[in-house]
């Protein structure tokens, strides 16, 4: 199955007057037809860059600097605005992190549906408003009708990031970018939202790269695990694997740090140190400083291996570790 | 919406209650109108019967009850110099300075707010950078100067437009406009210029500064996530945004733009309210001087309370409710 996007060697950074920012340095996924991929990782590590970069949305002093976004194998890397805006909210679509923000506080929640379609289709507005209506029902928004004459603000968080969601599907798009999309949330409302996302991708096989910082949420939605530190994907690979054999010490870290009820009464693990500041990365692998099993090797910057159907940065993979 | 503006009709009717009291009693500490009006050779009864003629033998407080009381029923009070209502007055000059100041509304919209979105679009432009250097001028050039240098420039040394005066009018929908007619125009344009020049500068930067805000916002950037047309991001959802805080000083600044017009009717020789005013300020003309501050509260009452309502028609946020309050 060839898949839909295919991302190699993405390189974004920002040319800022206090150096260059490798927000993104050599970034490699791809994501097949129907398949939800999570991409997880700190603030910073550049994984709402890398979702950026695929629509063409980094703005100045940014810019995609190298590599290939290969969507249904055409490259739309630094593509024209003419094409990059066909293709976004029609063929790839893109919910945000926090639906305050989003939706324009003074157009209706209609008026700001029916753009979507009407930038890239000619549709009678009668039939543009209809499709809207049945949008909204099938994300669980009760008396559509209504709300679609309401302004955001009249609307609560869960039910803007339905709306949200509701656009993102509206054109059928090939792939759904989420970027962190149930931060703002809270958490009995977060479930919703991903057993939405997650009913809506299945129907419709839209594949979908579900960014967030909470192994949890993408541990039962996504079929993939990528793990993004500074700016490069560390670890890669099937979810049960990634979140039940983690090889990348910092992958181990991340899941050693999310509270459990068997660690009740213990004292919570903790990664050392800091998120690195992105304009001195260290040389060699940037998790170093904070890897307790870094060696003379991790001077030079890890290639990706493939290791127990992994993709892996790392010299010294966990679980070897501990099986040797 | 109902209580609303009752509401706000008993605070203004107060705020204009108070502004009596402060302008009836600060009037009278300045000057002695008597010795303005009778003739220098006059005798002491003269003098006498004058300051009887005029009011002005009676205490302060009752000259002021009698004001009320006047007011009450419409009238202002007469005019010491013309003997003619001073309301009747100023009525005959208001549409003068209204147009004026209409027209000077006009341009400082039709011209700052493109020049703003421009200069807040590209903003490493050059012509961007005049724009707003322009504006800095706007802002700090005193009027008057501006308004003898636009006389000399355009009426003096190029001769394209009249130096002062209102030209021709003509009658449209019951009102007296110089608009209506070439002449009119030609006579308006100078004036009305020099008038807007601190409005426009004022719509520039506050148009400016909106739209950089706005473009930086999620829903820019959500919408251009969308496939959105840029014209249609730019003039439905970042122009909708900005209207609000330009809409609500544009129209405050619209009082000021009349009470400013004191200074660009004196010195295009406009008949207007401003030319009255500073004509019944050097003859201590103290009714007229009254009528036209009480009147300008008015104006500044009335103006607040357009603003609040068509601001609660641009952002639904703060549509109106009743909310019992």
């Amino acid at each position: 199955m060839s898949p839909v996007l295919e991302v190699s060697g993405l390189k974004t950074h920002f040319f800022t007057h206090a150096g260059v920012v490798k927000a993104v340095d050599g970034v490699d996924f791809a994501v097949n037809k129907g398949e939800v991929m999570g991409l997880v990782g700190e603030s910073g590590s550049g994984k709402s860059i890398t979702g950026f970069s695929i629509l063409g949305l980094i703005d100045p002093p940014g810019r995609i600097v190298e590599g290939e976004i290969r969507f249904n194998g055409e490259n739309i890397a630094n593509a024209s605005e003419e094409t990059l805006k066909s293709i976004r909210g029609n063929r790839i679509s893109m919910i945000f992190q926090d639906p305050m923000m989003t939706l324009n506080p003074v157009l209706r929640i209609d008026s700001q549906m029916m753009e979507a379609i009407l930038a890239h289709e000619a549709v009678p507005k009668r039939q543009a408003w209809e499709r809207c209506r049945d949008a909204l029902g099938l994300v669980g928004i009760p008396s559509p009708e209504e709300r679609l004459q309401a302004y955001p603000h009249q609307l609560s968080g869960g039910m803007r990031q339905r709306v949200s969601i509701a656009i993102a599907f509206l054109n059928k798009p090939d792939l759904i970018i989420a970027d962190e999309p149930t931060t703002a949330l809270d958490v009995t409302i977060q479930a919703q939202i991903i057993h939405e996302a997650q009913k809506l991708t299945s129907q419709t096989g839209t594949a979908m790269i579900w960014i967030t910082h909470d192994l949890a949420v993408v541990a039962g939605l996504a079929d993939r695990i990528s793990v993004m530190y500074a700016g490069r994907i560390v670890e890669q690979g099937l979810t049960d694997d990634v979140i039940d054999h983690p090889l990348h010490p910092y992958t181990v870290g991340l899941l050693g740090s999310v509270p459990t009820a068997n660690k009740r009464g213990e004292r919570l693990f903790q990664i050392e140190g800091m998120t690195p500041n992105m304009l001195s990365l260290p040389e060699g692998c940037a998790f170093s400083p904070r890897c307790g099993f870094a060696s003379e090797a991790c001077q030079v910057p890890p290639a990706v291996e493939h290791v127990a159907n992994r993709e892996l940065r790392c010299y010294h993979p966990q679980s070897q570790v501990a099986a040797e | 919406m109902t209580v609303f503006v009752i509401r706000r009709l008993m605070q203004a009717f107060f705020v204009v209650f108070l502004m009596s009291v402060i302008v009836f009693f600060g009037v009278n500490i300045v000057g002695d109108p008597v010795y303005m009006l009778v003739s220098p050779d006059a005798d002491q009864a003269d003098i006498e019967a004058a300051i009887r003629r005029l009011g002005l033998d009676r205490p302060i407080w009752e000259q002021y009850l009698l004001f009320l009381k006047g007011a009450a029923q419409g009238n202002l009070g007469d005019s010491f110099v013309f003997g003619e209502p001073a309301l009747k007055l100023i009525l005959h000059h208001m549409p003068a300075t209204l147009e004026l100041a209409f027209s000077a509304l006009f341009l400082s919209v039709v011209l700052g707010i493109p020049l703003g979105l421009f200069s807040g679009l590209y903003p490493d432009n050059p012509v961007s950078k005049g724009i707003m250097a322009g504006s800095i001028l706007g802002f700090s050039l005193p009027t008057f100067w501006v308004g003898l240098m636009l006389i000399l420039l355009f009426a003096v040394e190029l001769g394209w437009l009249p130096s002062t005066g209102r030209g021709d009018t003509a009658t449209i929908f019951g009102i007296e406009t110089s608009l209506a007619t070439w002449d009119g125009i030609r006579h308006i344009f100078l004036p009305a210029l020099n008038l807007s020049l601190l409005k426009i500068s004022l719509a520039i930067r506050l148009t400016r500064a909106g739209v950089r805000e706005a473009m930086g916002q999620d829903y820019v950037k959500y919408a251009r996530a969308k496939g959105i047309s840029t014209r249609r991001i730019i003039f439905v959802h970042v122009m909708k945004n900005i209207m609000i805080p330009v809409i609500t000083v544009m129209g405050l600044e619209f009082g000021s733009l009349i009470g400013f017009s004191v200074v660009t009717e004196t010195i295009f020789a406009w008949p207007g309210m401003g030319k009255l005013l500073i004509d019944a300020i050097l003859q201590l003309d103290r009714p007229v001087v009254v009528a036209y501050l009480m009147i300008m509260v008015l104006f500044f009452v009335l103006i607040n309370l357009i603003v609040d309502i068509l601001y609660s028609i641009l952002d639904p946020r703060v549509r109106i409710q009743d909310q019992g309050a």
